[in-house]
């Protein structure tokens, strides 16, 4: 897995809000990469940054009041954040799809389903019309829509939450792109249509290697989908690794927390959930330290003054908790 | 579709009827009555009630007045010698629709522009001056605007005819005083309804798709914004289609405008009524009208009126 080339890098991405209450810092030093092929998770509870992080990929947020403070994200080589209006453009049209939290209203209302698809191919010369139309259908069937030509003519409001989320994801692959961002794809969806749509992703991962970022704040999504795992807290990277080092070898309290906070099958009745005390940091003024070492029942002094390091734990295994430094050892 | 433009028929017509029975008894009960003009003689007055049926009992003159409406007839004014309702309307609101058509044109092209421009360029100089256009619409009284025009354009500067209405440049001012409130509305309405759309979740989707600003201005946002300017424009055309006292009066415009509050003073009875009847009938069309455009426009509601 570790071979696989990266595809994308975050590197150091710093953005932040201007709002009338102050500077809003979302994402604080954020650094990671997407290999090809791969379901890489981010995980993390409202307001930890995790869609502002994905959306920065596109640059989706918007500037202003948002703004880059520092950082790159790399895409073969170029700088997302340095690319001029077209190339933007471009990149969004052709490298990266995008599937947002609420199919409900994420598709336009009175636009027919199939122009909202065509619409991607806009801007290119290089298919002619009738390919476009071709390819909308075909995408249509690849994401498991049945009587497509009907489908292609209909408005958004005839059709069921899980079909407009199938909709959304052939939108974000209609020009086959090598990364779809998915933001919480199956919130606003009930169980058994989510189970539909994660598997769904999963297969379309393997017959098209299209590489995954799945954003979720829900375990039990990062446990059957992805390969690795980005856990985010405040702003920051807490804690990433493999699935299995996740889960397993868990480092950061964070991650160890939101473990014990989910039920399951196992459990005994008399067994209860050990919910994470207090509330995420104030991002207008986020804590010098370690974000979470005011909720941290392992919180030692130093945590409350100092961001902790990165350690690295295995080849992909990598957490910030000063409990993981040298001296620390032990404790 | 057709089944629902049946439906909303029948009920414009109830509605009609409604209004009609409204009026007809509201007028009897005002102070006075039609002849009661100190230069006619008694007999001469009683002759007249006589002619017009006020000596049977009201039910009676009710379902006359029914009977000759479904006939198309507006019956004779009781203050206007020798003429019809219907000559007058006629004759009038030829004037009074040509004026409204310019004006609604103007307000409805200019109105919506101003209010997509305020919109893209938000807290821009371009915004503050169409909010203060759409503030001095809304809240300057159209005999003021009117006015203000006469003097400037008319008798200041000496570009356009004062008043009266003969040709093309005795147009202007009239339509655009006219038009400057709904122009104002418009715009106001637009702008605030671009500014909700744009925070839509589509419009996300649109920008992640690539597209170019116009388009998504274009294809996404103005098409779902328009909906509530469609809404307030029923009721807005069917007024300024059908005439403006103010407007009509200081321009010299020989329109409907002054028949509706000239006939209430006088009491004319018949002439009322016509007038009701005319306006109501054509604001209910401009609001059929309306309930079919969002269908147009909106593909939601087409669904929901089968």
């Amino acid at each position: 897995m570790s071979e696989r080339e990266k595809i994308l890098e975050i590197r150091n991405l710093v953005f932040s809000f201007r709002t009338y209450g102050g500077v809003v810092h979302a994402v604080r030093d954020v650094s990671f990469d997407v290999r090809k092929g791969e379901i890489l998770g981010i995980v993390g509870e409202s307001g930890c940054g995790k869609s502002v992080t994905a959306q920065c990929i596109l640059r989706l947020n918007p500037e202003p009041p948002g703004f880059f403070e520092n950082g790159e994200i790399l895409y073969a080589g170029q700088d997302v954040l340095k690319m001029k209006k077209k190339e933007l453009r471009n990149f969004r049209t052709r490298e990266v799809g995008f599937v947002f939290q609420d199919p409900m209203t994420s598709l336009n209302p009175t636009m027919r389903i199939g122009a909202q698809i065509e619409e991607v191919f806009l801007s290119r010369t290089d298919v002619t019309k009738s390919e476009v139309k071709e390819k909308a259908l075909n995408i249509l069937r690849l994401v498991g829509i049945s009587d497509v030509e009907r489908r292609y003519r209909q408005y958004p409001h005839e059709l069921s939450g899980g079909m407009k989320q199938r909709i959304m994801i052939a939108i974000a692959l209609v020009s086959e792109p090598s990364v779809i961002i998915c933001d919480e794809p199956t919130t606003s969806l009930d169980v058994t249509i989510e189970a539909q749509i994660l598997d769904l992703l999963k297969e379309l991962r393997e017959r098209l290697g299209t590489s995954v970022i799945m954003i979720t704040h829900d375990l039990g999504v990062i446990a059957k989908m992805c390969d690795r795992v980005v856990v985010m807290y405040g702003g920051k990277v807490v804690e990433t690794g493999d699935i299995r080092e996740i889960f397993y070898e868990t480092a950061h309290p964070y991650t160890q927390g939101l473990l014990k906070s989910i039920a399951r099958l196992d459990m005994d009745k008399t067994d209860v959930l050990t919910p994470i005390e207090g509330t995420p940091p104030d991002l207008f003024s986020p804590p010098e330290g370690c974000p979470f070492a005011a909720r941290c029942d392992r919180a030692m002094a130093v945590c409350q003054r100092y961001m902790p390091f990165e350690s690295r734990l295995s080849e992909e295994h990598m957490t910030r908790c000063w409990l993981q430094h040298e001296l620390a050892k032990g404790i | 579709m057709l089944k629902y433009i049946g439906k909303r028929l029948v009920a414009a017509v109830l509605s009609l009827v409604a209004l009609i029975t409204v009026v007809f008894f509201l007028v009897r009960l005002m102070p006075g009555e039609p002849f009661t003009s100190a230069k006619l003689t008694q007999q001469v007055a009683d002759n007249m009630r006589h002619y017009y049926g006020f000596d049977k009992p009201l039910i009676v003159q009710y379902f006359q007045y029914i009977g000759n409406l479904l006939r198309g007839d507006f019956g004779y004014s009781m203050k206007y010698t020798n003429k019809t309702v219907n000559d007058i309307i006629g004759q009038t609101f030829p004037f009074s629709a040509d004026l409204g058509i310019r004006a609604l044109v103007l307000a409805i092209s200019v109105g919506l522009i101003l209010g997509i421009l305020s919109a893209l360029h938000r807290g821009k100089t371009i915004d503050f001056v169409c909010v203060l256009v759409a503030i001095i619409g809304t809240s300057m009284p159209d005999f003021i605007v009117g006015a203000l025009l006469q003097y400037f354009f008319g008798i200041k500067w000496g570009l356009l005819p004062v008043a009266r209405y003969l040709g093309f440049e005795y147009t202007i001012l009239p339509s655009i005083g006219l038009a400057f409130y709904t122009l104002a509305q418009v715009s106001r309405i637009m702008r605030a309804s671009m500014l909700e759309v744009v925070q839509q979740d589509y419009i996300k989707t649109a920008r992640a798709k690539g597209l170019s600003d116009l388009r998504i201005t274009a294809r996404h946002q103005i098409r779902n914004a328009i909906m509530p300017v469609i809404t307030v424009l029923g009721p807005t055309v069917a007024a300024v289609l059908t005439g403006t006292f103010v407007i009509e009066s200081i321009f010299a415009i020989p329109g409907m405008g002054k028949y509706y509050v000239e006939s209430v003073a006088n009491n004319d009875y018949s002439m009322i009524l016509g007038m009701t009847v005319f306006y109501g009938s054509f604001l209910i069309l401009c609001n059929l009208i309306v309930d079919i455009l969002y269908g147009v426009v909106d593909p939601r509601v087409r669904v929901g009126s089968r």
